[in-house]
């Protein structure tokens, strides 16, 4: 059974339809990529599947259950997270914060025996600090947990966002864009680091993203989005072949 | 481990001292009793000031009604003195859980509202409170209410460190850092899976049950309470307060209360300039320092340490 369904899936936004009539199907431990020109509906099918819209029509099923008309808490509490186009990190407050508050559903004491000081909100923090240095070392972070995150280099947000992603021990992970503004070197770094967590957390993931040395390197199949409309998909090689998806990207003359 | 407990037991130490100073000076007389107002006055404020930092400092969610939320624990906890004959512990209790219900019922459906929206909602609602009891003559309408006093300064103070010790120990916890997510980026916080609107409705109950308490102590302290003292710009003041010490800051929104209260107090004699000086302070330090007196940090016994090689985010910024 696939992990994720989506059916038919619109969205407009009064008469412009930024997704129309897709239908992405993604099976667990599967690798996807979601390209498409600028403009293509790709962030806005982020933003269908993860609540922050509702679809205009069709369905998402998420382990067989729909999840078209959650709120996007209760998407993540599903077990789909997601990151941002333009990072969107909690700036002002420390790394290992950032993490922390990702743990919070799962946190094991309550709010009276935190304002109490209870042992087990003593032995919750303490758990919770762990996980998330533990999370952090993966990412090579672990040494920059007390610093803001708005101090953080570029390429460290980046990574600490896809930490932050994975606290909420998601089944699906959402990535949009997490190659951009990065250097070749990082690129390629990032595929590792992308391959590496898959196999350690089981993990199945969606990504969207321009750099096509990635996609083609690290998905083993992917979607290509064109005006709302998924207009093909397979593998790597099938869609670098594909006369649509060149037509998409390069215009009519240069077939 | 070791350092927690040295610095629990700092705190304590600070904290029984002020009071012992105080009360002894109380006990010997030493201190009038325009002194002991102000410094009673010093421990409702702070409560008001740390109560509402936590919805609009830690939480970001700007609330202007906090003063109608005082004003129902001041009427419902001398409800409960006056008429009732119950004991103030029960009254003030009274006080804050009736602000607390008030909290939830006004904050579920304004708190859907972002920003100044929130802040107009909030301002008439306070407004509503008080006109309420405005015109309730069960309670002497304009004319106020008589209520004899029952609180003394151990009553105030030990209210007031319980205030900020339980809004400090919510606030560096689990569900507090789920607060301040949402104050930091709402959309982020929803996608890590926290319910935003719950931690809003939560800070802003918490915030009006200790307005609330603040609210008895108020009443069962000034012997007469008017529906006027509760108007916006009570509201107002509290926030200026918090915005003096520092959204955010527990110490700051402390700090901020003592000040205003002190400054209000030694212009207590030239009352028409009172206002006019402190608008001034306030854009001094608005231009000088524009977060606040301690920003979103708070004060702490790692500044007068030797800064070590970690690094704990104090000295970033």
């Amino acid at each position: 059974m696939a992990l994720l369904k989506i059916d038919n899936l619109s969205k407009s936004f009064s008469g412009l339809k930024a997704v129309s009539n897709a239908n992405i199907e993604i099976n667990p431990r599967e690798l996807i990529g979601l390209i498409g020109p600028n403009g293509a509906g790709k962030t806005t099918v982020f933003n269908l599947i993860t609540g922050v819209y509702v679809p205009t029509e069709g369905r998402m099923l998420f382990e067989g259950k729909d999840i078209s008309g959650l709120t996007p808490y209760q998407v993540n509490q599903r077990g789909i997270a997601r990151t941002f186009q333009n990072i969107r990190l909690f700036a002002d407050l420390t790394v290992l914060d950032n993490v922390k508050i990702a743990l919070h559903q799962h946190v094991k004491y309550s709010g009276i025996s935190a304002v109490l000081r209870l042992p087990s909100f003593f032995k919750g923090e303490k758990e919770m600090n762990e996980t998330a240095l533990e999370l952090l070392s993966i990412f090579n972070l672990q040494d920059k947990a007390g610093e803001l995150a708005k101090n953080l280099p570029y390429g460290e947000q980046r990574r600490l966002e896809i930490t932050r992603a994975l606290a909420t021990r998601p089944k699906l992970l959402l990535l949009d864009e997490p190659a951009a503004g990065m250097n070749p070197q990082e690129t390629k770094e990032l595929m590792e680091l992308i391959r590496f967590i898959r196999e350690k957390f089981s993990l199945t993931i969606l990504l969207i993203e321009h750099d096509m040395s990635l996609v083609m390197g690290v998905c083993e199949r992917i979607y290509v989005l064109d005006y709302g409309m998924v207009i093909a998909h397979g593998t790597p090689d099938e869609i670098k072949t594909n006369p649509k998806v060149i037509e998409a990207y390069l215009g009519e003359e240069a077939m | 481990m070791k350092t927690i407990n040295k610095k629990t037991l700092f705190s304590a130490v600070a904290i029984f001292a002020v009071y012992g100073i105080v009360q002894g000076l109380i006990a010997f007389n030493a201190l009038s009793l325009f002194y002991v107002l102000t410094l009673v006055q010093t421990c409702i404020y702070i409560m008001l000031a740390v109560s509402l930092n936590l919805i609009v400092g830690f939480t970001g969610q700007l609330a202007l009604g906090h003063a109608g939320f005082m004003a129902i624990g001041a009427y419902i906890s001398a409800i409960v003195t006056m008429k009732f004959d119950g004991p103030l512990v029960l009254a003030l209790l009274a006080g804050a859980l009736a602000a607390a219900v008030a909290g939830v019922i006004i904050g579920i459906p304004t708190l859907r509202l972002k920003g100044d929206y929130l802040a107009i909602a909030t301002l008439g609602l306070g407004e509503i409170v008080r006109v309420i009891w405005l015109n309730t003559d069960y309670v002497g309408g304009a004319a106020g209410m008589s209520v004899s006093r029952s609180i003394n300064w151990t009553w105030a103070f030990f209210l007031m460190v319980i205030t900020v010790l339980v809004i400090r120990n919510f606030i560096r916890s689990s569900p507090g850092r789920a607060c301040i997510s949402v104050r930091e980026d709402e959309i982020a916080a929803e996608a890590m899976g926290i319910n935003s609107t719950k931690y809003k409705v939560i800070a802003f109950t918490m915030g009006s049950f200790f307005a609330g308490l603040a609210g008895g102590v108020y009443a069962n302290y000034m012997y007469t309470i008017l529906p006027t003292t509760f108007g916006f710009l009570k509201s107002f003041d509290i926030l200026v307060m918090v915005v003096l010490g520092g959204l955010g800051s527990i110490s700051g929104g402390v700090i901020g209360a003592i000040i205003m209260t002190i400054v209000s107090a030694a212009l207590a004699s030239f009352p028409e300039w009172r206002m006019v000086i402190t608008a001034v302070l306030l854009i001094i330090l608005m231009i000088f320092r524009p977060n606040g007196l301690l920003g979103n940090k708070e004060l702490s016994l790692r500044v007068f340490q030797k800064k070590r090689g970690e690094n704990n985010g104090l000295a970033k910024n």
